[in-house]
């Protein structure tokens, strides 16, 4: 893992109206982490992947990609960093083949001709180092299961040499053994040294893919966890907030005053 | 399970794209039954028709046994229909309304509908009579204008559709109507304008005008040149993709596509030269065919328009302007119309007030839907243009050799055109059951 954050936000926030989405939020991503971003529903995870992708430009606070501190206004902008997201809606043309999707929207071309023979064999080549198995990547996507269109949304991503790959819950809505696909998918982009970002509900999931858990609690952070050490408790407690409580209080009252 | 890993192909590439150092790559080799890989040789062929055909992937299979039987049925009641000059008439006739569907493949493709080709096509002959007849306008540049004229139209009511979001459904409606009222307006009181038949691109549209001027050999060179191009692209192709490794089509199956092309060019040749010779309007309404064809298959702009027919969201987030793309579509079947209507203007020499009404639209949606390009969008060839026109064409002409009413002709076609559209929609059940849709 490296030094410097391949992307980093530094007391980011952000308004909708008179809704504070977000409230001086820090993250930071290394090459070849795995990031868990986890949080209640309305926590501002979905927010906060906004802004890094482009989609919602921030308010305040800066975003730093290898230590330079950068804008992303737009999508694009994101995508030109080398920010590649997979929504949760995979967005596929159910009607075109997996080279096509792979490749929508920057076909190679080979004399002003789109080269299908080279973008399939860098779809099979893509494919095979992410250990990713279809039957053929001539099929149409609508042939796909969901765990196989899943993994497709997230091979499509990688096309682009990305450097940091942010999932939203990609895991849901899946059977047990595709879930276990793409998590494997998740350690294999670990390998590739690329920074993950994962958003997930799935407590499972994230002890058994995530290096780091992020929690987001109404648009603050609510700790950063490694998760080697930490407990499934632990983590819940920060998503739920419940160690901010009448108790917890107490005890914190009593350590202060025993110092 | 043992004859399924049978008809796995050998697959070169699978073991030198593998990395070494990855022990989870290598199970790649290991054959999953659901595999939808190819046997080798004649028996694979059978058995990959007869799943395509339960998946519902029809493709052009309806065509080929609708053709059978019309034939049949009118050769049946007039042995005048299989002679030479009646498929020479045919392959004439088609192209005009050929044109029309080859344009209506674009916006099918995208899942919507263009009413309005036929009374363009109409406005179109009429633009162009006045240009050259009131206004003594060169033919050549006429021409041009009128064309410019179509896809003038087509990119306006794309633009209402795309900017505006009125479904294209009413404004092509609306079109159907207001460039059918503009064109009697044009034609005024004298309902008619005749175009000198030695005028240009009239006479080389009209029926006596012929390929290298019937030359027996002309027919046999189009069929020469359609068979040899095949073949030289499918050998090609198999070059580029063994040199890269993925999988190629076997020589068999090429040798068995080219063959069929071959007998179908030549036969169609030798009737043709048998009757008169291959009329341009075939050749160009044929040499449409080949550029469309490029276009949407090996071009980004083709894939953007089979992306937008097959997931907006998709495309869209994939960089692709869904707008751009619809409203150059619907300027395309514009164009194809305002070109249809020259055909037409060839035909009869003359814009009148008949021009591109009667069932010229129904026919032309029709041969789209039977050749196969469905009507939900994102699925579809422009090859169906012609199918699907040598079965409405041989409908049509079969009838008027039976001295049919106008009144049958009209029932039959609206049936035909149901038929069409009730194969689609029960194919494209089939496929959704089949997990391909």
């Amino acid at each position: 893992m490296s030094a410097t954050p391949v992307l980093a936000l530094r007391g980011v926030s952000k308004r909708f109206g008179a809704v504070q989405a977000l409230t001086d939020v820090e993250l930071e991503v290394h090459a070849g982490e795995v990031v868990a971003l986890v949080g209640d529903n309305g926590a501002g995870k979905s927010t906060l992947v906004k802004t890094i992708a482009g989609v919602h430009p921030i308010d305040e606070g800066v975003i730093e990609w290898e230590g330079k501190p950068v804008s992303i206004n737009k999508p694009h902008d994101a995508q030109g960093l080398g920010v590649a997201t997979v929504y949760q809606d995979l967005a596929l043309c159910d009607n075109l083949d997996v080279v096509g999707n792979l490749y929508l929207g920057r076909e190679l071309l080979h004399r002003g001709v789109i080269d299908e023979v080279t973008m399939e064999k860098n779809s099979r080549e893509l494919l095979s180092t992410l250990s990713i198995r279809i039957p053929s990547v001539r099929i149409p996507i609508a042939s796909l299961s969901g765990g196989q269109r899943q993994v497709v949304a997230i091979a499509r991503a990688l096309i682009g040499e990305p450097k940091v790959v942010i999932l939203d819950e990609p895991t849901a809505a899946l059977g047990v053994e595709q879930t276990a696909q793409v998590l494997d998918l998740v350690e294999r982009l670990r390998e590739r040294n690329l920074g993950v970002i994962l958003i997930s509900h799935n407590m499972a999931d994230v002890k058994a893919v995530a290096d780091t858990v992020a929690v987001l609690r109404l648009g603050k952070n609510n700790g950063s966890f490694p998760v080697k050490d930490t407990s499934h408790e632990e983590i819940i407690a920060a998503i739920t907030g419940a160690t901010d409580n009448a108790v917890t209080r107490r005890a914190g009252r009593t350590t202060e005053a025993a110092k | 399970m043992s004859d399924i890993s049978k008809t796995v192909k050998p697959d070169p590439d699978q073991n030198t794209v593998a990395p070494a150092d990855d022990p989870t790559a290598a199970p790649v080799t290991v054959v999953d039954p659901r595999l939808l890989i190819r046997e080798e040789g004649l028996k694979g062929y059978v058995t990959e028709f007869k799943r395509k055909v339960k998946g519902g992937e029809l493709g052009s299979l309806p065509v080929f046994f609708g053709l059978i039987v019309i034939w049949t049925i009118f050769q049946l009641q007039n042995d005048r229909f299989l002679s030479a000059d009646n498929l020479s008439n045919i392959s004439y006739y088609m192209s005009a309304t050929g044109m029309l569907a080859i344009g209506l493949v674009f916006v099918l493709l995208l899942g919507e509908i263009d009413l309005s080709v036929g009374s363009v096509s109409g406005l179109a002959s009429t633009v162009f009579a006045v240009f050259v007849v009131t206004h003594g306008m060169n033919v050549w540049l006429a021409l041009v204008l009128t064309i410019i004229t179509g896809v003038g139209i087509g990119a306006l009511q794309g633009w209402f559709f795309a900017r505006i979001g009125v479904p294209a459904f009413v404004v092509t409606l609306a079109g159907f109507l207001g460039w059918n009222g503009l064109m009697l307006w044009l034609l005024g009181s004298s309902g008619t304008i005749n175009i000198p038949s030695d005028s240009g691109p009239v006479h080389l549209l009209g029926q006596s005008s012929f390929f290298m001027d019937q030359a027996v050999i002309g027919a046999y060179l189009l069929a020469g040149l359609g068979v040899a191009s095949l073949l030289i692209g499918s050998l090609m192709d198999q070059r580029r993709r063994r040199a890269a490794g993925v999988p190629f089509r076997p020589t068999s199956e090429i040798a068995l596509r080219v063959g069929a092309l071959a007998v179908a060019a030549f036969a169609a040749a030798a009737v043709l030269n048998n009757a008169s010779g291959v009329s341009n309007a075939l050749v160009i309404f044929l040499a449409s065919l080949v550029i469309v064809d490029f276009v949407l298959r090996r071009t980004t702009y083709g894939r953007k328009v089979f992306a937008v027919g097959g997931g907006i969201e998709a495309a869209r987030r994939a960089g692709i302007s869904v707008p751009m793309v619809r409203i150059t579509v619907f300027a395309i079947s514009g164009g194809f119309a305002a070109i249809g209507g020259m055909f037409f203007a060839g035909q009869t020499s003359s814009a009148s007030l008949t021009s591109g009404g009667g069932n010229i639209l129904m026919l032309a949606i029709a041969a789209t839907v039977i050749g196969g390009t469905s009507l939900f969008g994102g699925r579809g060839n422009v090859w169906s243009a012609l199918l699907g026109m040598l079965v409405i064409q041989s409908i049509q002409t079969g009838l008027d050799l039976l001295n049919m009413n106008t009144s049958i002709q009209y029932m039959i076609t609206g049936a035909v055109l149901l038929g069409a559209v009730v194969i689609d929609s029960v194919s494209r059940k089939s496929q959704k059951a089949a997990g391909r849709a």
